[in-house]
């Protein structure tokens, strides 16, 4: 598909999505506390959003972002996975 | 999920499936014992087989204790142990959904039994990988499991639920990859067909989710639309959907689906 047919087809549905995500970071900032392991990982993932990597490859650069980075196994399978690595040490 | 409705049976067959997969899943709980196990292989190789064929939709199944009961080692080895008694029901293609869910020494375990299982008994493997922040890490490891096994051939293995960070690992390897179609929170129709494009090979294919979280059993025809709306032509589609799945399927003697 041409540039012109790919904004065509998808233009507004990704409008709506980034002013979702606009939005979102608009309630975490007026919502009390503080950011956790996963406001960070998010932050880091819409700097990989804007980072011209080259290769097209913002969606797996947005998903190593939240990925575990670690490559041993876990002692113990425990509570659900969050979108986020939480870290070693927290 | 563990099974189907019958209007999703029906809407399946409407919409042009030709046959169903279904694995071995979490029940939503986690089952005491293993004669849980045997009931629910019972289910997956009689009961559904047979509500589907109401529907003229072909019934398949695979056989295992889904990763996220694999903690409970005992347990786990109990159900492995009788695994084997449903091996020959006419609908089983081999041994699935195996894999890692959370990442743990025990899960690691318990997956490499299963592997080593269908290598006994050649049988084909479908895998599940983990999904959100440990997709990445259990696919490596699960290659890892793979790859240390010279029983184990790539092209007689699926491994499921790749997105954009773990397609190449995993087709780089020789190995089939399956992308899993999510009305949220996973991978989109779109991101799905960006996969695809930039995958071309033949060793990919779409599946729907069957969650308990919401899920379509629609998500491939209505991807296939979206195919079309990008350009695909229908012998590609058909190729994508319907012929990589039915290559890798017709490996096992079990599978067959009329032209």
């Amino acid at each position: 598909m041409s540039r012109s047919q790919v904004l065509d087809l998808y233009f507004i549905e990704a409008r709506s999505k980034l002013i979702d995500v606009a939005a979102f970071l608009d309630r975490i900032e007026l919502a009390g506390g503080d950011d956790d392991y996963r406001m960070r990982a998010f932050r880091d993932a819409l700097i990989a959003l804007v980072e011209e990597g080259g290769g097209a490859r913002r969606a797996e650069s947005v998903l190593l972002t939240f990925s575990d980075p670690t490559r041993e196994p876990v002692g113990r399978a425990g509570g659900k996975a969050a979108g986020a690595w939480r870290g070693e040490a927290e | 999920m563990v099974s189907r409705t019958t209007d999703d049976y029906q809407a399946m067959v409407l919409a042009g499936c030709r046959a169903v997969c279904e694995p071995a899943f979490w029940a939503g709980f986690d089952r005491g014992s293993a004669e849980g196990f045997r009931d629910y292989f019972a289910q997956l190789t009689e009961h559904e087989p047979a509500r589907a064929a109401k529907y003229l939709l072909p019934h398949y199944s695979w056989l295992c204790i889904n990763p996220k009961e694999s903690e409970n080692l005992a347990l786990a080895d109990e159900v492995l142990s009788i695994i084997p008694d449903f091996l020959g029901r006419p609908n089983v293609l081999g041994i699935g959904e195996i894999g890692l869910n959370r990442n743990s020494r025990n899960e690691v375990a318990i997956f490499e039994k299963h592997v080593d299982l269908a290598a006994r008994h050649n049988q084909l493997i479908l895998i599940h990988t983990p999904h959100l922040e440990d997709k990445r890490k259990g696919t490596l490891l699960i290659l890892d499991v793979l790859k240390n096994d010279p029983r184990i051939d790539p092209g007689r293995v699926l491994i499921d639920h790749v997105e954009e960070h773990t397609v190449g690992m995993v087709l780089d390897a020789g190995f089939w990859g399956g992308i899993t179609l999510y009305p949220e929170s996973k991978c989109t129709p779109a991101r799905a067909i960006d996969i695809l494009e930039r995958h071309a090979g033949g060793t990919l294919w779409m599946n729907c989710a069957c969650d308990w979280g919401q899920s379509d059993p629609l998500a491939v025809p209505k991807t296939c639309l979206e195919m079309r709306k990008r350009g695909h032509d229908a012998k590609s589609i058909d190729r994508l959907v319907f012929q990589n799945p039915a290559r890798f399927l017709s490996q096992s003697p079990h599978f067959s689906v009329p032209a």
